[in-house]
């Protein structure tokens, strides 16, 4: 009896040791909390969660001013990320800073832009390229399709396209167990 | 004589089925009146289109100009009229579409100037620029341009050539009829490859269960010198290219290495073949031998054109009641066609006809017991039940760490699961949705940087503006103190973004007839500019103007996507 | 859609358990041989148990019946239970066993596949921390009479002296730890006239038809060499060591393979896949480990066959031991071999 206590402790202390070891020995030395935020946030920098930008939300986040689910391009996917990051509870993307919807990007119809520059502007990350009273032009790999560009055009030129899938750019499906086959019955 | 041979770990046996397929010659397949041919035939970036619609095209010219070096042009399979230049869907298992070159045929096969050379008074250099022009790739499937291939890597010279006759999948005999029927042809190839990266030998592997193929290519590589045929143990995935040049020389190439690197490369025979083709007669690669087989009453092969529909092979294989299904390439590997309307690509070794009795649907699927026989079968040395389990998971991090990027997709594993678990399914979901992730996040990087850049020069031009400002002030405050004029050193205030904003402002304030005014006006403009053709294109080169007509038809595709009027320009 | 492969070899998780199943049936065959028919009874008490209670666990889980019910993995916990049970327990005994360890050790933790101990082992355990009597008693040989033999198992008549007797093993630590009684292994193995040495009647025989079954089953790539091998030689190794150095206090390398479920234990139980080890080096750790417990428990232990106890511990360690021995994949070997840390 008292040798199985003792082994058993013994065991205890070896495996305890271990972990503790493990722990010190594999530890992952951490951004800070903001970094770590902010490189799950999809950095659109659309500013529908409410706040200029995705670092600035990243840091209301960390200091506990911002809920989690604020941000609809990152969507449910983002949230559970962000959720499983801060240890909190995943709550649905709310719906007041809008809906999660598939990428898109900005696109001018150069025919009828009249160089205005109001969209140069309004883009946060300098992905329109032109300069007064000429045509501007979209630079699509660089577009995070924030819309931020969209309203402050005066002549309407700016419309939202979805990116379309190439072959290069396809994802298999997740593969689709069939359960309903009741064996060979 | 070669001592020995190695052995890779792995792979399984499964029936070869290889007879049905090889008891007639290789025959021409007729000439369709109409091809597709698909721009992208080659891993790595897609040609840019050189023709337009309207445009007459003889056969073998080049149709597509290679987009960098790590790209194969792309020619007319015959000659005729160029009918469109436009998305198609592609012979790929996501059934998606990408641009293709639609030929009219005028059946007179009339051929561009050929122009062989001899390549032993040509230098490596401009033997592999001819193969990218010629666009030779990868037959074996793998589609991979070949002078890329044949570039001496860091680690210096290619000392082994290894070529693979080994078509270890079932069904598939396509290099099999060509070994046997153009021997000759594939060594002068082979020579051709060779001399390009000056390697010292030459192994052919062949698997032992092709003796005619063996004893055609023996027969023709006894006049040149240094090419030794091998034969090797018959087992499925002994053609796969890491596993051949495993068992010809004992060198393991790992994922993401190139065989340059370890002084070896390995080409299909089919390849060699075009290659000789290529260059010893001046034929760009238009036509591949293409397999027809499973449940058709005439399985043969076929000499088929680039952009033939695979329906119009279909017929001359004649499938026979219970196919439900075509399979492009083998049943180990290859895919499901999405429809038969498709064309014949570079890639296609193969059109299977599937029927449940040949392929029997797989039972339902069950968990893993962990029976270790995939991991028995897998070629890699992978863990394939490990890498399941973290790809059904989706925890993608663990599976990178056990390696899932080396799968070749062989599916040994899924071949001998008996829990009948797709796996391969699981991994490519895994594989594309990796690549996909690592997209998003480099994207998003760039989008930080360039937002935080931004931030920076936007808090920059502000400060200086105030001290701009404080300057003035100051100097008119100074200015004011001495009584005087305004200073003359006060800078000009140019503060280029804010100019235009008043072009916004006024706008909301006008009244509805002046809005309506401006509308026609824009209406106006939009007609008018959309109107205007390109100017000054008249003397640009051929690729220059390929590249304006691209772009046109990228903007009015987009156009369309945005809804707005759909007025293409021509 | 559903990618390649299109081929498949004609395999299932059904044909792979009734393998084993068929494995085990000379051994079966030699135990009705020097133990009674009551063993078949006791099989076929522990099947039904089996079937019903996974029947009803697929119901309750939603899970398609009657393709998981035939797939055979209940039978083999079932018939695993009934083999390492003594023929002579009591039916309640034996359902209620087979019971526990398809609803608690199988599918609590998700059914086929998921479970991370031995579901017979978990039911051997906690049979014997519960039930120690019950769990020891066996025929004596001789006592193969069966309807005698079924008086026992069915009106829970507690057995006559008569007919029991301790195994081998159960006496060799019974009167090995008493040490007024100065007995010696050779004294005890020697003193009954089934036990002991090479020949004798008994378990000798059903170990040797273990192995036969064991074989079938790496000819037909059920298993592969490594459990057994590893189980079998390091026991071995370890009980000729000591039995060298004292050979009165501990049992000899041949007694350890053919006596209770070391021989089962090797080819049928520590050979499970799901619970098991899977990467070659893993299983050689998995299979040492086992035995090397085995025999500590076997010798030192309150409970007289280690193996039930050494393959639940050694369960435990196989996330363990997976993760730290995957084997170099193709073309990484030698740079594995120089930088193990990338
Ligand atoms: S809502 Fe827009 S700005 Fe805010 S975190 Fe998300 S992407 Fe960034
Ligand atoms: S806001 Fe509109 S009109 Fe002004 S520059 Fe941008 S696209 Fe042109
Ligand atoms: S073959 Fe299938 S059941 Fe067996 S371990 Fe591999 S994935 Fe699991
Ligand atoms: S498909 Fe991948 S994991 Fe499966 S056997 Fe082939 S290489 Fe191994």
């Amino acid at each position: 009896m008292l040798s199985a206590l003792l082994v058993m402790a013994g065991i205890a202390v070896v495996l305890g040791a271990m972990l503790g070891f493990a722990s010190v020995r594999f530890k992952v030395k951490g951004d800070p909390l903001v970094d770590k935020i902010d490189a799950i946030l999809p950095q659109t920098q659309c500013g529908q969660c409410g706040f200029p930008g995705c670092r600035p939300y990243a840091q209301a986040i960390a200091k506990g001013e911002a809920e989690i689910n604020q941000c609809p391009p990152g969507g449910e996917e983002g949230i559970r990320k962000l959720a499983d990051l801060l240890g909190k509870e995943f709550k649905p993307l709310s719906v007041e800073h809008g809906v999660e919807k598939p990428k898109q990007i900005a696109f001018i119809d150069e025919a009828l832009c009249i160089g205005c520059t109001l969209c140069t502007q309004a883009c946060p990350v300098d992905a329109i390229v032109g300069a007064a009273k000429q045509m501007h032009t979209i630079v699509a790999p660089l577009c995070t399709g924030c819309e931020l560009c969209v309203s402050p055009c005066p002549v309407d030129c700016i419309a939202m396209v979805p990116v379309p899938e190439t072959v290069e750019t396809w994802k298999w499906k997740y593969p689709v167990v069939q359960i309903k086959v009741a064996g060979h019955a | 004589m070669l001592a020995t041979l190695f052995k890779f770990r792995g792979g399984i046996k499964p029936d070869a089925h290889k007879d049905e397929s090889t008891r007639t010659p290789i025959a021409a397949a007729p000439l369709p009146a109409r091809l597709v041919v698909p721009l992208r035939q080659n891993a790595g970036s897609a040609p840019l289109a050189l023709v337009g619609p309207g445009q007459k095209v003889l056969k073998g010219e080049r149709i597509g100009a290679p987009e960098g070096n790590f790209s194969a042009a792309v020619h007319a399979p015959t000659s005729g009229t160029v009918l469109a230049v436009e998305p198609r869907m592609l012979p790929h298992p996501s059934a998606l579409s990408a641009p293709c070159v639609v030929i009219e045929s005028d059946g007179e096969e009339r051929w561009i100037e050929r122009t062989p050379v001899d390549y032993a008074a040509e230098s490596p250099d401009a033997l592999r620029d001819r193969l990218r022009d010629a666009g030779i790739v990868g037959l074996g499937g793998a589609t991979f341009p070949s002078h890329i291939k044949l570039q001496p890597g860091a680690a210096g010279r290619i000392g082994t050539l290894v070529i693979n006759g080994a078509e270890c999948e079932p069904w598939i005999t396509c290099d099999d009829m060509l070994m046997r029927e153009r021997a000759a042809g594939i060594v002068r190839g082979i020579g051709i490859l060779r001399h390009i990266v000056s390697a010292e030998r030459v192994l052919v592997g062949i698997e032992d269960n092709k003796p005619q193929a063996i004893a055609a290519l023996r027969a023709a590589a006894a006049q040149a010198h240094g090419i030794e045929v091998v034969p090797v143990p018959t087992r499925y995935p002994a053609g796969g290219e890491k596993q051949l040049i495993r068992v010809l020389t004992g060198i393991e190439i790992p994922y993401g290495r190139l065989g340059t690197e370890f002084g070896v490369q390995c080409f299909n025979v089919g390849t060699a073949y075009a290659t000789h083709r290529a260059i010893e007669l001046g034929e760009p690669l238009v036509s591949r031998i293409v397999t027809l087989a499973g449940n058709v009453a005439r399985p043969g092969n076929w000499e088929v054109p680039i952009g033939t529909p695979i329906d119009a092979l279909l017929e001359l294989a004649a499938p026979q009641a219970g196919t439900d299904r075509y399979i492009m390439g083998g049943p180990m590997m290859g895919f499901t066609l999405p429809r038969t309307d498709l064309p014949v690509t570079k890639a296609a070794n193969c059109i299977l006809a599937a029927s449940p009795a040949l392929f029997p649907p797989q039972g339902p699927e069950m968990p893993c017991i962990r029976c270790g026989a995939c991991t028995h079968a897998c070629p890699a040395e992978l863990q394939p039940h490990e890498l399941y389990w973290f790809a059904r998971a989706k925890n993608f991090g663990k599976a990178q760490e056990y390696h899932i990027f080396d799968c070749i997709e062989c599916g040994c594993c899924a071949y001998v699961c008996p829990s009948n678990i797709r796996l391969v399914d699981y991994y490519r979901f895994a594989k594309t949705s990796m690549r996909a992730l690592e997209r998003e996040k480099a994207a998003a990087d760039a989008a930080r940087e360039r937002f935080e850049f931004r931030n920076v020069r936007s808090e920059r031009e502000a400060k200086e503006k105030a001290e701009r400002l404080a300057a003035k002030t100051a100097a008119a405050r100074q200015a004011m103190a001495g009584g005087g004029q305004p200073a003359g050193t006060t800078p000009s205030v140019p503060a280029a973004p804010t100019t235009t904003a008043e072009a916004a402002a006024p706008l909301p304030q006008l009244d509805e007839a002046k809005r309506a005014l401006i509308a026609a006006a824009i209406e106006r403009a939009r007609a008018q500019k959309e109107a205007v053709q390109p100017k000054n294109i008249d003397n640009l080169a051929p690729e220059k103007r390929a590249e304006i007509r691209e772009i046109e038809a990228r903007r009015a595709q987009v156009r369309e996507l945005a809804k707005t009027p759909p007025e293409e320009p021509v | 859609m559903n990618g390649s492969p299109h081929l498949h070899l004609p395999v299932s998780v059904r044909l792979v358990m009734f393998k084993v199943l068929a494995a085990l049936v000379p051994g079966i065959a030699v135990y009705v041989w020097f133990f009674g028919a009551a063993i078949l009874v006791q099989i076929a008490l522990a099947s039904a148990a089996a079937l019903a209670a996974e029947a009803a666990l697929l119901r309750l889980r939603g899970k398609p019946v009657a393709l998981f019910l035939t797939d055979g993995s209940a039978l083999v916990t079932a018939w695993l239970i009934a083999l390492t049970f003594p023929p002579i327990a009591p039916w309640w005994l034996t359902v209620t066993a087979t019971l526990f360890a398809i609803v608690v050790a199988k599918h609590l933790y998700g059914g086929l596949g998921q479970n991370p101990f031995n579901p017979a082992m978990v039911a051997f355990c906690v049979s014997i921390v519960a039930f120690p009597a019950l769990m020891t008693q066996w025929p004596a040989v001789g006592f193969t009479d069966f309807s005698a033999q079924m008086a026992v198992v069915f009106k829970s008549q507690s057995a006559q002296d008569a007919v029991t007797m301790a195994t081998p093993l159960d006496a060799l630590r019974t009167q090995l730890h008493v040490p007024e009684a100065r007995a010696t292994v050779a004294g005890i193995l020697g003193s009954h006239a089934s036990f002991g040495n090479i020949g004798g009647k008994g378990w000798e025989w059903i170990a040797l038809a273990y192995l036969a079954g064991g074989l079938w089953l790496l000819q037909q790539r059920i298993i592969t060499w490594h459990v057994p091998a590893a189980f079998l030689v390091t026991l071995a190794l370890i009980a000729g060591g000591f039995s060298l150095g004292e050979p009165d206090r501990f049992a000899g390398p041949v007694f350890h393979i053919v006596t209770g479920g070391a021989m089962l234990g090797a080819f049928f139980i520590l050979t499970d896949p799901v619970s098991g080890a899977t990467t070659p080096r893993g299983k050689l750790i998995f299979a040492a480990g086992a035995a090397l417990l085995t025999w500590i428990i076997r010798s030192f232990g309150a409970y007289p066959d280690g193996m039930a106890f050494a393959v639940l511990l050694m369960n435990l360690c196989v996330p363990l031991i997976d993760m730290n021995t995957q084997p170099p994949v193709f073309g990484r070997k030698a740079q594995q071999r120089e930088k193990p840390h990338d």
